[in-house]
C-alpha cells in the first residue's frame, strides 16, 4: 500500500450548496499533507467523510485501503482524529481526559505513551488540572495526545493551530515534523499559508475545488505573471488607485504591502515596476515605493482563486 | 465491557463533579415535593358566607350555627335580602350566599321537608365544586339529626351558581339534591378516608419527579456531547453506540431511582402518606417506566442540537403528558379522544401504579395491566429511540 488516503470524484451536497465538487487527489504514505483553503472551502467536509462520519454523494475514497462505507470500524480504530474544535471534556482533568480516549480504543496511556510522550510531557505538570481552565495551546497539545494515545496509522488533523498562539503554532508544527519522522501519514488542513510551507505536498482547496496539488514551493515557483510590490503611505487609496492602471490584472492586500500582477505576461517585471510608480506619482502617490518579487504560495492562491469558477453557494 | 465501566465512570465523574447538577438532582426534588405536596390540593379551608335568614326561626339559627361550628364556613355577612347577598358575590366578599326561606321550620313540622338556597361563586369551579359538597354534607347531617328527633325530614339545597359569562344574570343551577335523605345516603370515601389531597397528590408528584430526571437530564446530558464536538470524536473511534447509549442512560436510570427513594422517604415522614404496598413492587414498576422516559429524552437527544433545544422540547412533552395524567384532572372527565390519547401516557399508567400501591396495597396481579403497558410502550419507545439515534450517528 503505497497511499494511505486516495479520494477520486468525490461530490457531496448540503441542499443547494455543494460542499465538495468532484474532488481528487491522494496522500503517500509516510507523507506530511496539507488541505490549504479559507473558510468554507470544504476541508471540514472532506475530514468528515475520511473519518466515517459522512458519506459522499458520489466518488469513491479509500483511507489506509479501507472503504470508508464498508470497513467503517476497522477504519475508526486505525485513524487519529482532531476535529476543528478540540472535542475535550471539559469539566475532566488532562489526565482524565487522555485515560477516557485510550480506554475508548481499548488501550491504557502506558501502551501509547511512547508516541505521546514529547507531547504529554509539556502537559504532564497540570495533568490534574481540567481541561477548560488550559490555554488553548495546552487544549491543542491534550487533543493531539488523545487522538494519538491509540497509536493510529493515519492522523488527521482539521485547523489543528486555529486559535493558538504564534509560540504554540510553531512548536505544534515541529511536533507534527517529528510525528511524521516516526512514519505516520498525516493529513493537516489549514488556512495559513506559513503552514503550508512546512509540508511535504499541500492542495490548495476552494468552492469545494481542488486548484492545485504540489510541493508548498513548485505551487509558488508555477505562478508565471509579473509580480509587483508596493509600499505606499495610504494603502486603502494606494488600492484603488492602482486598480485604476490600465494593464492591472489584480491587486490585493499582502501585510503591510501591496501585491499588484500585470495583464503583460511576458514583460519584464522590472519596467513594469516603474511605470507602475510613475502612475502612482501622477496620482498623487509620490511616497510610493515599487520592487519586483517572486511569487509566493499566497499569490499562486490568490491567481488560482480569482480563476476558479465562484462557488456556487455565492453565485445563488 | 471494559469500555462501558470506564464510560460510566466518566459519567458519573461529570455528573458529581457539576456541584449544580448535584444540587438539582438532590435538593430540588425533595425541594419541589416539600413545595407541591404543601400547596397542590384542592381542599378549599375556610370559605365565607353570607346567611340570609328570613325565618330566624330556633331551627334555622342552628342550621346556621351547624355550618358555622364544622369551621368550614365562617359568617362574614348577614340581612333578610338575598339581592344584596348576591352583590357580595359579585363583589367577592363571600363564596356563598345562604338562603333561608321564611316557612322553613314549618315545612320541616308540616311537610318533613323543606328547602334551603346555596348561591356560589363560580368563578373557580372547582373551589366552588368543593365548597358545594361541603355544605351539601353538613346540612345532610343536619337533617338526619331532625330526623332522630322528629322523624324522616327531606331538606333540599338547591344551588344558584353566578353564570361566568354574564355577572348581570344569574342563572339557575339546581342540582339534584344530595341531602334527599329519604334514603339515608352517608358517603365513605375508601383507602384515603379522610378525603386528605395531599395522599393522593404526593404519588403523582414523585413521578413527575422521576420523569424530569429520567428525561430531561438524558437528553441534556447527551446533547451536549454534541455541542462539546465529543459525540462526533466518540464516533471515530471503535467504541460501540449501544455500549455509549447504555453508557448514557445506565446513571440516569439509578439516579431517578435513587431520587425516588428519597422522594418516598420525604412522603413517608414528612407527609405521613400511606405506605400500604410493597415497596419493592413500586421500584418495579419505576424500573421499567424509567426505561420509556430515557427512551423519551434519548429521542429527544437525537432530534435537537443544543441543550436549550432539548430542554425547550422535552418540557413541552413533560408538561403535556402532566396535564393529561390525571393528575391535577381526572382522565374521565376529559373528552373522549383526550381519554384515549391518555392510554398512551406512560405517566398516567405510571401514577395509577403508584397510587393504586401505595394508597390501596395493590398487589403485582392488581397493577398488571398497567405494568404490560409501561413494558410494551418502553419497548416501543427505547427501540424507535435506539433506532433513530444510529441513524443520526452513523
Amino acid at each position: 500500500m503505497s497511499n494511505a488516503v486516495e479520494v477520486h470524484s468525490v461530490s457531496k451536497s448540503f441542499g443547494a450548496v455543494k460542499a465538495l465538487d468532484d474532488i481528487s487527489f491522494e496522500v503517500r504514505a509516510g507523507e506530511l499533507f496539507g488541505l490549504v483553503g479559507p473558510d468554507g472551502a470544504g476541508k471540514t467536509t472532506l475530514f468528515r467523510i475520511l473519518t466515517t462520519l459522512l458519506v459522499a454523494d458520489s466518488g469513491s475514497a479509500s483511507v489506509l485501503g479501507l472503504d470508508p462505507v464498508k470497513d467503517l470500524w476497522a477504519i475508526r480504530s486505525r485513524v487519529g482524529y482532531m476535529p476543528g474544535s478540540f472535542a475535550l471534556y471539559p469539566d475532566l482533568s488532562v489526565s482524565e481526559n487522555l485515560e477516557f480516549f485510550a480506554a475508548v480504543f481499548g488501550t491504557t496511556i502506558e501502551k501509547g505513551y511512547e508516541l505521546i510522550e514529547p507531547i504529554y510531557k509539556q502537559l504532564e505538570p497540570f495533568r490534574a488540572r481540567r481541561a477548560e481552565a488550559l490555554s488553548g495551546g495546552m487544549k491543542q497539545k491534550l487533543a493531539l495526545s488523545c487522538a494519538l494515545v491509540h497509536r493510529p496509522e493515519l492522523l488527521l488533523l482539521d485547523e489543528p493551530t486555529t486559535g493558538v498562539d504564534a509560540v504554540s503554532r510553531r512548536e505544534f508544527w515541529d511536533q507534527l515534523g517529528r510525528l511524521k519522522s516516526s512514519g505516520l501519514t498525516i493529513v493537516v488542513s489549514t488556512p495559513y499559508m506559513d503552514e503550508a510551507l512546512r509540508c511535504d505536498r499541500v492542495a490548495l482547496i476552494h468552492g469545494g475545488r481542488i486548484l492545485e496539488v504540489d510541493l508548498p514551493q513548485s505551487i509558488g515557483a508555477r505562478y508565471s505573471l509579473p509580480l509587483i510590490a508596493v509600499k505606499g503611505s495610504n494603502r486603502f487609496a494606494l488600492l484603488q488607485t492602482l486598480r485604476e492602471f490600465p494593464s492591472a490584472r489584480s491587486v490585493y492586500l499582502f501585510g503591510d504591502e501591496l501585491h499588484y500582477s500585470d495583464k503583460r505576461v511576458n514583460a519584464d517585471a522590472g519596467e513594469i515596476a516603474a511605470e507602475v510608480k510613475t502612475f502612482l506619482a501622477q496620482h498623487g502617490h509620490a511616497d510610493a515605493e515599487t520592487a519586483p518579487i517572486t511569487a509566493g504560495i499566497e499569490d499562486s492562491f490568490m491567481e488560482l482563486m480569482g480563476s476558479a469558477p465562484a462557488p456556487k453557494a455565492e453565485a445563488a | 465491557m471494559r469500555s462501558l465501566r470506564y464510560l460510566l465512570r466518566k459519567e458519573f465523574l461529570q455528573i458529581f463533579r457539576d456541584h449544580f447538577m448535584v444540587a438539582q438532582l438532590l435538593l430540588m426534588p425533595i425541594l419541589q415535593l416539600l413545595l407541591l405536596g404543601n400547596a397542590a390540593t384542592f381542599e378549599v379551608k375556610t370559605a365565607r358566607m353570607y346567611v340570609v335568614d328570613r325565618d330566624h326561626t330556633e331551627t334555622s339559627r342552628a342550621l346556621v350555627d351547624r355550618l358555622q361550628a364544622s369551621r368550614r364556613f365562617v359568617v362574614v355577612g348577614a340581612s333578610p335580602s338575598v339581592d344584596v347577598g348576591n352583590e357580595w358575590i359579585l363583589e367577592r366578599k363571600t363564596d356563598m350566599v345562604l338562603s333561608i326561606p321564611s316557612d322553613f321550620e314549618r315545612d320541616i313540622a308540616r311537610n318533613r321537608a323543606a328547602q334551603v338556597q346555596l348561591i356560589l361563586n363560580a368563578e373557580n369551579g372547582a373551589a366552588a365544586g368543593v365548597t358545594e359538597s361541603y355544605a351539601a354534607q353538613i346540612i345532610g347531617a343536619f337533617a338526619r339529626e331532625l330526623t332522630d328527633e322528629l322523624g324522616p325530614v327531606r331538606l333540599m339545597p338547591v344551588k344558584l351558581i353566578p353564570a361566568m359569562d354574564s355577572m348581570q344574570t344569574l342563572r339557575a343551577a339546581p342540582i339534584p339534591a344530595p341531602a334527599v335523605r329519604a334514603i339515608d345516603i352517608r358517603a365513605r370515601g375508601w383507602y384515603n378516608p379522610d378525603l386528605n389531597y395531599r395522599d393522593y397528590m404526593v404519588p403523582g408528584i414523585l413521578v413527575q419527579l422521576v420523569t424530569v430526571v429520567g428525561s430531561l437530564m438524558t437528553a441534556m446530558n447527551i446533547v451536549r456531547e454534541k455541542e462539546i464536538g465529543t459525540l462526533d470524536q466518540l464516533s471515530v473511534t471503535p467504541l460501540s453506540r449501544n455500549v455509549f447509549m447504555a453508557a448514557k442512560l445506565i446513571p440516569f436510570w439509578i439516579i431517578a431511582l435513587v431520587e425516588l427513594a428519597l422522594g418516598l422517604l420525604v412522603a413517608r415522614f414528612v407527609f405521613h402518606t400511606p405506605m400500604l404496598g410493597s415497596i419493592l413492587l413500586v421500584f418495579a414498576a419505576a424500573a421499567i417506566y424509567l426505561f420509556a422516559a430515557l427512551g423519551i429524552g434519548l429521542f429527544i437527544s437525537t432530534l435537537v442540537d443544543t441543550q436549550q433545544q432539548a430542554m425547550f422540547v422535552t418540557f413541552f412533552i413533560i408538561m403535556v403528558y402532566l396535564l393529561m395524567s390525571g393528575l391535577f384532572t381526572p382522565i374521565r372527565s376529559m373528552p373522549d379522544w383526550a381519554q384515549w390519547l391518555a392510554q398512551a401516557n406512560p405517566m398516567k399508567h405510571f401514577i395509577e401504579i403508584m397510587r393504586a400501591i401505595l394508597l390501596k396495597g395493590a398487589t403485582t396481579r392488581d397493577v398488571l395491566k398497567p405494568m404490560l403497558i409501561l413494558v410494551g410502550f418502553a419497548a416501543v419507545v427505547l427501540t424507535l429511540a435506539v433506532r433513530q439515534y444510529a441513524r443520526r450517528v452513523g
